[in-house]
């Protein structure tokens, strides 16, 4: 599904990514992982087109799309989370998720004005769709409550449910289990797979809690200052000895 | 910490000195052909050292006063009743909002044609104030050159009458849509401007705008402005005391009664009134709509809202040229009701005044924003004595405003959704 | 040779204006540097400076002091006492309380202050013009005195000369000193300054006074240089140097002199060939062009947005 070649982000005089290559094929999840400053996030900019690759391809589906803007590639059906929550603030939670579906929506201003079927049974449709996935994090009751005065963990869980409700084919999660508690990062596990397994959705995970990369990763992509490391089943990746210096340094 | 907050205190009150004595205590005056120094009255240089000593007073023991003012109880009298479940507080607000439409139909029967003036001004402001609602209050993008569009609409109207002698109504429409196409021109320079830059760059469009007003005499009347501006008609009746228009009729003659120079007054402010019910409730479905929606989410967090498929230069353009479209509908009331416009109603602190307005009233909240169009307008009319100090005031009551209730005076609430439960 | 002395005569009385909006630009640049905002009451500032300075003169011709070089220093000197404490005021009562909330906040604060500065002098010295005496006259004339004349006043030398001297002096400051030290840190990263034990809230103070210093400067210069104040004329002054500042790139010193001039000469060429009356478009248009292309300016340093 997702293909990266060869990929290359030069910042001025820092390289930050050097020839990063990385697959994601459909029904399987793919994390990212490596110390600190290795380049993961700006892998993931790339690939999400915030960032314009200096050199590399990336292909969706098949299809080159780097260099493509952000909101494009978000359309094709690949939507990400970041690393410190966006959630859209002064909004209420269920508000998020409409926004979110701003694409499946009727958006000619003259529909809504004068609220034609069209444009209710698409609304509809959204909330429905809204209430289902609160339901499915668990936010259902707090509907209505403002995005920045949810805590911490239900932050985290809003932000992935407004990835979902825009149908993806990728999910991109830039360290999904930052700051939880090991409940927490548990029920974040059950919730990754079950949205392999039950919605049919690829994700690419960048992500430091090694107890969850190893327990739900189909392959893992080790990157170290930019550079690709290692690549291979969890199995392969835990035992890689190159992989073992980078994090815990020359014996 | 007390020699501390001395040193301080002291500082504080010679600085209060030096900034008043020189401006304030010694009045430059013309004395022929030269300039000459003349101290102030003696009351001002008392106020001075007086303002010297309470600022001192203040700053020496600041932290007991902070202190104290904290403790007083909350003056709200409403506090601790529960709030008001959804459905009954939307009810109590319709009929409040009906009962308030009502009485602004008939009341200016009943009233001087002074104070129906004033009322169409409000409406005016009311109008240009939800319209940048929409790109300050909604969409977070800082627009300090609105004034421009409202410019637009005036001038599309005196400019239509004088060379093809356009109406009221005819030109109403196109005014509206040739300032929303100005908020679509003025988009398009800034869709990659973040913040202070993109309130620049506007508020150079309004000057730009200001500027070719001025300068272009030829056509626009440079500072002289156009005159002559009609009112509107009422199927073709017109409100004065002799028909202008052949083929029009008068009202008086029409319904038999005698002329009065309210009668026109009256009509504007009903169609004032009209306009700014629209503006108020479009944009108020549109807040609604996935458009208000994503003009907030674009206000809330770019970054997302682009990562989740939004496009950045759509959401942008809708909020602008919705916004300058509705300053189109006050620029032809506006230019109609003084009959006479000039590029001195255009400038750049006009636009401060609006988005005083949106900021007072609390962004992205209509009503609060209405309230603030309201109190703005009207009380410096209240306070004639003191229209020296109208700006003074003004200036000092925006600093105020922002220091202390930075979220308006009454902040944007959220509607509430129901759900249903999904089985 | 007519030609030649005419675009030279531009471009001299473009270096001149654009020098003092380098003036006026350094204190916008410097506290977009260190706080991140538009500081609107600065051109206001300047206005202050200059009705100061005016002040001081008069103070001293009424006493009877006749001396060129005591009359220029005392004004200078209490102009820049008054701007600076002024500058300084603001920063405390509209600026640092609001510091750090969402964008709009201190910028409306900033245009409030505005309003209220611009009012202040208005009430309490009325809202006309009032004379500025020109106290540096003559100068170099070029050319033969039948066709067009350069002329190069000493007015405009003094102006070149000043605002070389002011530059100079703040860079070393900026560079050497401790305070200048701090400035830099503090403009990069407020919070590591914080955690340094630097004191930001006087670092950011010391730069509204350096900053307003200099507007004072200006204020004198170009006080004598048109001849007259009043109240209003901050305003477009203001605006023009923070175009420059702009131009310059937003945060860089050799920016804000770089964009003053620019902005200056573009001035006058307009002013000159075209018409005065469109001068100020064309400020405006290039800073909406600046802004277009290259948004940092033409000193500033590329900004990546972190994600």
């Amino acid at each position: 599904m997702l293909e990266v070649q060869d990929l290359s982000m030069r910042f001025g005089g820092l390289l930050a990514v050097d020839g990063v290559s990385l697959d994601v094929q459909n029904h399987e999840i793919v994390s990212v992982i490596g110390p600190n400053g290795a380049g993961k996030t700006t892998v993931f900019n790339c690939v999400s087109g915030f960032y314009k690759p200096t050199g590399g391809k990336i292909l969706f589906e098949g299809k080159e799309v780097q260099g493509k803007p952000d909101y494009k590639i978000s359309r094709l059906g690949m939507v990400r989370t970041f690393q410190h929550v966006r959630l859209f603030g002064q909004m209420s939670v269920v508000e998020n998720l409409l926004v979110a579906q701003h694409r499946h929506l009727n958006t000619n201003l003259l529909s809504g004005l004068l609220k034609t079927p069209d444009y209710r049974s698409r609304e509809k449709r959204s909330l429905d769709k809204a209430a289902y996935w609160l339901e499915r994090v668990g936010l259902l009751e707090l509907a209505n409550r403002e995005a920045g005065n949810l805590a911490y963990g239900q932050q985290r869980r809003l932000e992935i449910a407004r990835c979902m409700v825009t149908e993806p084919k990728l999910l991109m999660l830039d360290e999904p289990a930052a700051g939880l508690n090991p409940a927490e990062t548990n029920d974040l596990n059950q919730l990754i797979m079950s949205l392999k397994e039950d919605y049919n959705v690829s994700v690419l995970l960048i992500e430091h809690d090694m107890s969850l990369v190893m327990d739900i990763s189909d392959r893992i992509t080790v990157i170290n200052q930019g550079r690709p490391l290692a690549s291979g089943t969890p199995d392969d990746v835990r035992q890689n000895d190159d992989v073992i210096k980078a994090y815990l340094g020359e014996a | 910490m007390a020699t501390h907050n001395l040193k301080h205190a002291l500082f504080c009150a010679i600085v209060t000195v030096v900034i008043a004595y020189p401006i304030l205590g010694l009045d430059l005056v013309a004395q022929g052909t030269q300039i000459g120094l003349e101290g102030a009255t003696p009351t001002t240089i008392i106020s001075i050292f007086l303002a010297a000593g309470i600022v001192f007073l203040f700053q020496l023991f600041r932290d007991n006063i902070m202190g104290n003012l904290g403790k007083l109880p909350k003056l709200n009298p409403l506090s601790g009743r529960e709030p008001m479940p959804a459905e009954k507080r939307a009810k109590v607000e319709a009929w409040v909002l009906t009962g308030i439409i009502v009485l602004a139909l008939f009341w200016p029967f009943v009233v001087s044609r002074g104070a129906v003036d004033l009322a169409t001004l409000v409406l005016i402001y009311i109008m240009l104030a939800l319209g940048l609602n929409v790109v300050v209050g909604l969409a977070g993008l800082l627009d300090l050159g609105y004034v421009a569009f409202y410019a637009v609409g005036a001038y599309t109207f005196a400019l239509l009458y004088q060379y093809f002698g356009f109406t009221f109504w005819m030109a109403l429409p196109i005014g509206a849509l040739l300032a929303a196409t100005f908020g679509m021109v003025l988009g398009f320079p800034v869709l990659r401007l973040r913040g202070d830059y993109l309130a620049i760059v506007t508020l150079g469009f309004g000057e730009i705008i200001r500027i070719l007003l001025n300068n272009w005499t030829a056509v626009t009347g440079g500072p002289n402005g156009i005159g002559g501006i009609p009112d509107p008609t009422l199927f073709g009746m017109e409100f004065g005391r002799r028909v202008k228009e052949e083929g029009n009729t008068s009202f008086h003659e029409t319904f038999g009664i005698a002329y009065s120079g309210e009668h026109k007054v009256i009509f504007l402010y009903l169609i004032a009134l009209v306009l700014a019910v629209i503006t108020a409730l479009v944009i108020r479905r549109l807040m609604r709509m996935p458009v208000g929606r994503a003009w907030e989410a674009l206000r809330e967090d770019e970054i997302a809202a682009r990562s989740l498929g939004l496009s950045r230069t759509a959401v942008k353009l809708s909020a602008f040229t919705i916004g300058a479209f509705f300053a189109g509908f006050a620029g032809t009331v506006f230019a109609s009701k003084q009959g006479f416009i000039s590029p001195e109603s255009f400038v750049f602190l006009e636009s401060a005044i609006i988005l005083a307005i949106v900021v007072l009233g609390g962004m992205g909240s209509q009503i609060g924003v209405i309230l603030a169009a309201v109190a703005v307008t009207i009380l410096p009319e209240l306070a004639r004595e003191f229209s020296d100090f109208r700006m003074l005031v003004f200036g000092a009551a925006m600093v105020l405003m922002m220091v202390w209730r930075p979220q308006g005076l009454m902040p944007m609430r959220r509607i509430p959704i129901a759900l249903k439960r999904q089985e | 040779m007519q030609d030649l002395l005419y675009f030279s005569q531009q471009l001299v009385n473009g270096l001149t204006i654009g020098s003092t909006y380098a003036l006026i630009a350094i204190g916008y640049t410097m506290v977009y540097g260190i706080i991140g905002m538009i500081n609107f009451a600065h051109g206001e500032i300047y206005m202050i400076g200059a009705y100061t300075a005016l002040i001081a003169i008069t103070g001293l011709a009424t006493l009877g002091i006749a001396w060129l070089p005591v009359i220029l220093l005392v004004a200078l000197i209490c102009a820049v006492i008054v701007s600076s404490s002024m500058g300084w005021a603001v920063e405390r009562v509209a600026y640092r309380p609001v510091r750090g909330r969402h964008r709009l906040i201190p910028l409306i604060s900033a245009i409030g202050m505005s309003i209220f500065l611009q009012n202040y002098v208005h009430l309490a010295q009325g809202s006309r013009n009032i004379g500025f005496p020109a106290l540096i006259d003559g100068g170099f004339r070029f050319g033969a005195p039948e066709s067009f004349q350069l002329s190069l006043s000493y007015m405009q030398i003094t102006i070149f000369i000043t605002t070389l001297v002011c530059m100079t002096l703040l860079s070393l400051f900026i560079s050497r000193s401790r305070i200048g030290r701090a400035c830099r840190a503090v403009s990069q990263d407020l919070g590591m300054a914080n955690l340094l034990g630097i004191d930001t809230n006087r670092i950011i103070s010391a730069t509204f006074v350096i900053g307003a210093s200099l507007a004072a400067v200006a204020g004198l210069l170009l006080g004598m240089y048109y001849g007259s104040v009043d109240p209003l004329f901050g305003f477009i002054a203001g605006l023009k140097a923070f175009t420059a500042a702009v131009l310059g790139g937003i945060g860089s010193i050799p920016g804000a002199m770089l964009g003053g001039l620019i902005l200056g000469v573009s001035e006058s060429m307009t002013s000159g060939y075209l018409s005065g009356e469109y001068k100020d478009v064309v400020s405006f248009s290039l800073l909406i062009l600046i802004l277009l292309f290259k948004p940092t300016g033409l000193l500033g340093k590329p900004e990546v947005e972190k994600i």
